[in-house]
């Protein structure tokens, strides 16, 4: 990890570049600093705080924020005494640990690699489209950044809103969209795709903040097209946000508050006062965009974001330089996190040969055996003054001296720091110590540093136990200084008790099976085969229809490319030919057994005339999904109603009258609240390329889309701003006041309410084309079959929407493309290239290794009653048959050592690595004593 | 001015170390290779390190 650090320059050609970096010096030793703090407290300077976006100080020398990594402080040259005028240097004998250094100097460094990711990231809209909004006239005009370390807990205010102006509380906020985005004038053409979404949440927050406040928040079309998103925003509406669609002319003082002319639809000029407008700034192309473009070559698109193409979203011209994130065009973190793994999975396959080659593995010395005595080292952490300031660390550290079994007992500082560390591992040699109990911080990020520390002293690791007397004594019992020292020395009473009892666990590992198996042979589903090929792996491709393609095989085109048809037979053919891919047509999944590595399962082939078993080490769902057929709208009844797709298809053809004088599309037909409570994210895209297919073929035909919000979100800004300029007619309506499609004789109508004239117009159209959403296909039998959960609206439920976006909760399990959600073809590649990337992991490591505090079973205690079986929520457990009687089994591979199985199990043969009945039955023990004592005493 | 060379077969280099750069970094060691991670301030985690709700952890720490 090189921070503070500049590309030069980029040299070379794919599996041989050479970058020239420059690391500017932090001026303080990261090895040597551990993050206490007192540097900044001393520093007389201050600086101004980038991190809270200017709104609180700092000093010079700083870190972020608490959890910043590296845990390392820094000196901002810019505003340091000593660096800037040579004098001060008050921080250096301040420094217990003697890390800090003036003398480091900026480095160049020269790094041979084989291909690069670009992830620089947005960069910040300019200040003069601000200012049109009274942003730097008035305080109380503050971006949705500054709102958002407003309103943050940890942030300067500790999440207290308030105007800047005079420190009262807002009672009313306005939220001002597309600041930055969809606007010519500051030359962003585009949408910025996440700030409804930002917007929606802030107002939430401060709503949770203060419920009395009043939020307003104007927009043009409120794009939450994600996953999930429409839910958000109705939570909100319900929560009494107000949405107005309104254009934000003007923000002016008005008395001690904000004066907001806006212009409504319908061509009225409304004012409205507030005490505080939040502008949601768009996300702009990175400062230094063409900087970077010119070192590495890359081309850029007209908003000096990467160029690149539908079909391959994150490769860039120059090959072996692939991007992801937002610098490939403004997108949200779920989005972002996605093309991360699709770009890691990119670079890999570009670097098949070299897999492996530069990691450096680590080793360490045999496992002793612990023999009979026990010989527990306690060690008690200061944690700087994050401890010692509230608990007698002293006195914690000597309530251990008489227990039985510890030989060994200290204090430090920082228990984690590399000093520390080293004296560990000398101590538990020296002392031959078998257990060794730490009091100090939260296992959750501590414990696997001190269980590396036991393995290179040749412990295993399962013989520490930590103690959290941070957050659970010092922390969240500061104000009581002896009730803290108290619990502390019952705490680490209790670890001791348990201690005694700790043994060592095997490491567990389970080979893997090096094949995918890849369910659904569209876009997405190729995408993964091909991905998984280069990475040098072999796949089996289920498709149940007869041809592959899915859904890219109905369309003619998309809005940035015509070369669908193309490009998807040039994929088949990849598809058809690579030796690493079985495709197998007319084909289900008929029964699947297993788990991560490990999974068996049966294939029907020939429409179920013949079945097939497959073994393989992972599973990628890319069922796909089709055109939703709603109810209403007579579609299906009178013929010149018609889906987009079907109009799509009539616009490709050859027929004369393929594109009639007058077209009405509808959007939203039977989506977003009436069959399908979501929103299929592609349709507006979809209903401006066929008007704009429409206006190609015949310039005078008069297309009219009735929509709720145009969705056109990115780049897709540009068509719709296109169809416009080009005569498309767009009329919003409301949920409550939905367009009708009736017969009356021969003719068919479309009567609606039009916003912009106030009234009802009834027309007769030559056709009506409806959006009409997509839903999952199969997803719910495929859902019983591997025990993966879907959402209500019955797409598979990622593991975790924002870090997590391709992997299931079940282990080894993968999503990509319309199973997962509607989306684009551009974002279904980068989707199943991240699944392909990810189903790689555990394919590369060849083996799954298992945390050893997994369940067990006693067969001989088991009865073979199956309660755990249908309470484990992972599929872990399995009922086998010995000695002709059932008995329940540990799927250890797919584990999560929760216990639930344990705590339920009748005759308590369950019991959890590292915290066996035993262990924490004398736990409970150890912490009766005291009390026992104390009871009496009194 | 001291000049390093680095040169490692099977590497990549990520250059920005927002939430894109880390999980890619991340992914790529896990996908067998060593990784150089560039980026131009003094901490990682980017944009979204200055988010609260939807992170209440800095959860994309190394």
């Amino acid at each position: 990890m090189l921070t503070n650090a500049d590309l030069l320059a980029l040299d070379g050609k794919p599996g041989d570049f050479t970058a020239r970096i420059r690391q500017r010096p932090r001026y303080i030793d990261a090895d040597a600093c551990t993050a206490c703090g007192l540097c900044t407290q001393y520093c007389p300077k201050h600086h101004v705080d980038p991190y809270n976006e200017g709104l609180a100080l700092t000093r010079p020398i700083h870190i972020d924020y608490a959890q910043a990594v590296p845990a390392t402080y820094y000196i901002d040259p810019s505003s340091c005494l000593h660096l800037q005028y040579d004098t001060c240097q008050i921080c250096v004998p301040v420094c217990q640990s003697h890390a800090i250094n003036f003398n480091q100097q900026p480095e160049e460094i020269e790094l041979k690699v084989g291909a690069v990711v670009l992830s620089p990231g947005f960069g910040k809209i300019d200040p003069a489209t601000l200012e049109k909004f009274g942003y730097g006239r008035h305080p109380d005009v503050v971006t949705s950044v500054e709102f958002e370390r407003m309103t943050t807990a940890s942030g300067p205010f500790m999440g207290e809103v308030k105007c800047f102006s005079d420190g009262r509380h807002p009672k009313r906020i306005a939220f001002i969209q597309c600041v930055g985005s969809r606007d010519l004038g500051c030359d962003n053409g585009y949408c910025s795709s996440v700030c409804c979404m930002y917007a929606i949440k802030e107002a939430l927050v401060a709503k949770e903040h203060d419920p009395e406040v009043d939020i307003t928040i104007y927009y043009m079309d409120i794009r939450t097209q994600g996953k999930e998103f429409d839910k958000a925003q109705q939570r909100a509406e319900a929560m009494g946000i107000k949405f107005v669609r309104a254009k934000v002319a003007d923000v002016t003082p008005w008395e001690n508050r904000l004066q907001l002319t806006y212009a409504t639809l319908d061509g009225h000029h409304e004012f409205e006062p507030f005490d505080m407008v939040v502008l949601s700034v768009g996300l702009e192309s990175p400062r230094d965009a063409r900087g970077i473009a010119d070192i590495t070559g890359i081309e850029l698109n007209r908003y000096n974001f990467a160029r690149s193409d539908t079909f391959s979203p994150l490769t860039t011209n120059r090959e072996g330089i692939v991007v992801a994130g937002a610098f490939q065009g403004p997108k949200d973190i779920p989005e972002s996190v996605t093309q991360a793994s699709a770009a890691a999975g990119i670079a890999a396959g570009l670097l098949e040969a070299q897999r492996g080659q530069g990691i450096i593995h680590k080793t360490y010395p045999e496992e002793q055996d612990i023999g009979d005595e026990v010989r527990i080292g306690v060690f008690v952490c200061h944690c700087g003054i994050n401890i010692s300031s509230v608990v007698d660390v002293h006195e914690v550290e000597e309530s251990v001296a008489d227990m039985e079994g510890v030989v060994y007992h200290t204090d430090s500082l920082y228990s984690c720091s590399q000093d520390a560390i080293e004296t560990l591992k000398k101590t538990i040699i020296e002392h031959n110590l078998n257990r060794v109990v730490i009091a100090a911080c939260s296992p959750r990020t501590h414990e696997p540093l001190f269980q590396e520390t036991l393995k290179d002293a040749g412990l295993n690791p399962c013989l520490v136990e930590m103690v959290n007397i941070r957050d659970q004594c010092s922390w969240v019992h500061a104000a009581e200084p002896q009730a803290a020292t108290q619990k502390s020395e019952d705490l680490v009473r209790m670890a001791v008790a348990k201690a005694r009892r700790m043994q060592p666990l095997p490491a567990q590992t389970v080979p893997v099976t090096p094949r995918a198996l890849i369910i659904g042979g569209g876009i997405a589903g190729m995408t993964v085969a091909l991905t998984l090929a280069d990475q040098g792996f072999e796949s089996v491709l289920l498709e149940k229809g007869r041809t592959l393609g899915g859904n890219l095989g109905l369309l003619n085109h998309v809005l940035t490319s015509k070369e669908t048809a193309n490009h998807l037979k040039k994929l088949v053919d990849r598809v058809r030919k690579n030796r690493k891919i079985d495709v197998l047509t007319g084909a289900e999944l008929v029964q699947m057994s297993g788990f991560i590595g490990n999974f068996s399962s049966v294939v029907s082939t020939g429409g179920g005339r013949k079945e097939e078993t497959v073994d393989h080490g992972v599973v990628v769902l890319a069922t796909g999904g089709r055109e939703h057929r709603p109810d209403g709208y007579l579609l299906g009844r009178n013929k010149k109603v018609l889906t987009q797709q079907e109009l799509e298809k009539r616009l490709a053809g050859k027929a004369r009258n393929r594109a009639p004088d007058s077209v009405v599309m509808i959007q939203c037909a039977g989506s977003r609240g009436d069959d399908l409570n979501y929103c299929s994210k592609v349709c507006c895209n979809h209903a401006v390329k066929n008007a704009l297919q429409i206006k190609e073929i015949n310039p005078d035909a008069q297309v009219i889309v009735l929509y709720r919000d145009m969705r056109t979100y990115g780049y897709a800004e540009d068509a719709y701003r296109e169809a416009r300029l080009k005569g498309v007619i767009f009329i919003p309506y409301e949920p409550d006041r939905k367009p009708e499609v009736y017969e009356a004789g021969r003719r068919l109508h479309v009567k609606f309410f039009d916003s912009l004239l106030q009234e009802e117009v009834d027309m007769t159209p030559d056709l009506v084309a409806l959006s009409v959403g997509i839903v999952p296909e199969g997803t719910e039998e495929l859902s019983k079959l591997l025990k993966a959960p879907l959402t209500d609206d019955k797409f598979f439920l990622e593991a975790h929407v924002k870090l997590r976006p391709v992997e299931l909760p079940v282990d080894g399990v993968y999503v990509c493309g319309l199973a997962h959600a509607p989306k684009p073809v551009d974002e279904t590649i980068a989707q199943a290239q991240a699944a392909a990337a990810k189903a790689a992991i555990p394919l590369v490591k060849g083996s799954v290794s298992v945390d050893p505090i997994v369940s067990s079973v006693d067969q001989d205690k088991c009865i073979g009653c199956g309660i755990c079986v249908s309470l484990c929520p992972f599929g872990a457990i399995e009922m086998i048959k010995v000695d002709k009687k059932r008995k329940a089994r540990t799927i250890s591979a797919s584990c999560k050592a929760c216990g639930i199985c344990a705590s339920h199990c009748p005759t308590f043969a369950i019991s959890m690595g590292g915290f066996t009945n035993e262990q924490i039955i004398s736990q409970i023990e150890a912490f009766g004593q005291v009390t026992e004592q104390e009871t009496a005493e009194v | 001015m001291g000049k390093g060379m680095e040169h490692r077969a099977g590497s990549v280099m990520v250059v920005g170390g927002g939430i894109a750069g880390v999980q890619a970094a991340l992914d790529l060691t896990e996908l067998g290779y060593y990784v150089y991670l560039v980026e131009k301030a003094a901490v990682v985690g980017g944009v979204m390190a200055q988010l609260d709700k939807t992170f209440p952890t800095n959860d994309c720490s190394l």
